[in-house]
C-alpha cells in the first residue's frame, strides 16, 4: 500500500511539472498571436498598394515577361513549404506537409518532376529523414520572418524560375503555406506563385489615363519580383500567426489533460491513503480484541 | 485655403508615415519630379538611392532616404512603396 501511494505521489509531481511547461508555452504562443497578426496587419499596405499597382500596369499595357507567360512543357515544378522551426504545434507542420505531398502527387501525374524548397526546421527534417532532396532550406525565422528573409527565400526561388536551362530550372511555382482565418482555423493552402496571374483592376467605367515612368515594361520587370516577394513575406507571416495558434491550442489541451491527470491520480492517491488508514484501524483494533479477549481467559 | 495631397509611405514591414502635403519631390529614374495635389496618374520607379521630400503645409519639410522605391500617384493620393525606408534629417541646401 505504501509504495502504491509513493508511486502516485511521484506521478502526481512529474504531470504538475509537465503542466507547468504547457501551459507557459500556452501563454507565449497566445502572446505571439497577437504581435503576429499585428505583423500581419503591418505588412498589408503595401502588399495592397502594389498589387493595385500591378493591376494598374497590366490593364495599361501589353507587355511579356517571363514571370508572366506560362511555358510548355513544364518539366519541373517547384513548390516552396512554409513549415515551423519548433514542435509542440499540434497538426500545424503535418497539415501543410499532407498538402504538399497532394499538390506534388497531382502533379506528378500530370508527368512533372517535383522540386521541393523548405522553409523551417520541421519540413527539413521530415524531407531529410526520407532522404528526399531539397532544392533549398531556410531555417531559424519561422516565427519571427523578417522582410530581408522573405527577399532572400524568393530571390533563390525566382532565380530557379527564370533560369531556362539547367537541372534547378523549373516552369511552374507553387506555394503551400498555412492561412490564418481566424484564432480557430488555420488552414493549408497550396496557390501558384509563378508564372504570375496578373490582379484584375477593378473596372469602374473609365479608366485613369497613367503616365508611367520609365515606360510600363521596365516598371513591370522591377515591380513583377517584388510583388513576389511581397506574397512570399506575406504568407510566411501569416504561417507565423497560425503556428503560434496552433501551438496554443495543442498547448491548451495538453494543460487541459494534465489537470485531468491530476485530479484523477489525486482521487487514487486520497482512497489508497484511506485504504491504508481504514486497514491499519482495524488491525489495532483487531490486535486490541484479540488482547482484551486473550486476557480475559486467564 | 489650397488643395492638399495625401502621401504614404509604406514600407514591405510596415507603413513608415502618412499625412497632408502641399508638395512631394522625388528623383524617378527619368529625372527629379515635383507631384502637386490633382497630378495626373503616375506610376514611377525611383532612382537608386532617392531622396523623398515632402513639403508638409506650414513650410516644414520631412526627408526620407528610400531604397527600391516606385512611386504611385492618383488623384489627391500619393504613395511611395520601399522596400526600405529611412527618416533622414539631411537637409537639401536650397
Amino acid at each position: 500500500m505504501a509504495a502504491n501511494l509513493q508511486v502516485l505521489r511521484r506521478r502526481i509531481r512529474s504531470v504538475t511539472s509537465t503542466r507547468k511547461i504547457t501551459k507557459a508555452q500556452e501563454l507565449v504562443a497566445a502572446s505571439r498571436i497577437g504581435r503576429a497578426q499585428e505583423r500581419v496587419a503591418a505588412a498589408r499596405p503595401y502588399a495592397e498598394t502594389i498589387t493595385g499597382v500591378l493591376a494598374e500596369l497590366a490593364a495599361n499595357s501589353q507587355i511579356d515577361h517571363p514571370l508572366l507567360g506560362r511555358r510548355d512543357p513544364v518539366v519541373q515544378a517547384g513548390i516552396l513549404l512554409v513549415t515551423s522551426d519548433r514542435g509542440l504545434c499540434g497538426g500545424y507542420n503535418a497539415n501543410v506537409i499532407k498538402e504538399t505531398e497532394q499538390l506534388a502527387a497531382r502533379l506528378r501525374d500530370e508527368g512533372k518532376q517535383v522540386v521541393l524548397y523548405v522553409l523551417g526546421r520541421k519540413g527539413t527534417a521530415y524531407y531529410r529523414f526520407r532522404d528526399r532532396p531539397l532544392a533549398g532550406s531556410w531555417t531559424g525565422f519561422s516565427e519571427r520572418p523578417t522582410a530581408a528573409e522573405a527577399q532572400e527565400t524568393s530571390d533563390s526561388v525566382m532565380a530557379d524560375f527564370l533560369a531556362t536551362s539547367g537541372e534547378r530550372a523549373i516552369q511552374e511555382l507553387y506555394l503551400v503555406h498555412t492561412e490564418f482565418r481566424s484564432l480557430i482555423i488555420q488552414i493549408a493552402q497550396a496557390r501558384r506563385l509563378a508564372p504570375v496571374e496578373l490582379p484584375v483592376a477593378e473596372s469602374g467605367g473609365l479608366r485613369p489615363a497613367y503616365e508611367f515612368e520609365p515606360e510600363a515594361g521596365v516598371l513591370l520587370r522591377e515591380l513583377l519580383p517584388k510583388y513576389i516577394n511581397a506574397r512570399v513575406y506575406a504568407a510566411m507571416l501569416e504561417s507565423a500567426a497560425s503556428e503560434s495558434a496552433s501551438r496554443r491550442r495543442a498547448m491548451k489541451s495538453a494543460t487541459d489533460n494534465a489537470d485531468d491527470l491530476i485530479t484523477a491520480y489525486t482521487r487514487q492517491m486520497n482512497s489508497a491513503r484511506q485504504a491504508a488508514i481504514t486497514q491499519e484501524i482495524s488491525e489495532i483494533v483487531g490486535g486490541a480484541n484479540a488482547l482484551a479477549a486473550a486476557g480475559s481467559e486467564e | 485655403m489650397t488643395k492638399l495631397l495625401h502621401v504614404d509611405l509604406v514600407s514591405v514591414e510596415a507603413k513608415i508615415w502618412s499625412g497632408a502635403a502641399e508638395m512631394l519631390v522625388a528623383r524617378t529614374t527619368e529625372g527629379e519630379l515635383g507631384v502637386l495635389p490633382g497630378h495626373q496618374p503616375l506610376i514611377g520607379l525611383l532612382a537608386e538611392p532617392s531622396l523623398v521630400r515632402v513639403k508638409r503645409p506650414g513650410g516644414e519639410e520631412r526627408c526620407y532616404e528610400v531604397s527600391s522605391g516606385f512611386l504611385s500617384v492618383t488623384g489627391e493620393r500619393a504613395t511611395i512603396l520601399a522596400e526600405t525606408c529611412q527618416h533622414s534629417e539631411a537637409r537639401v541646401a536650397h
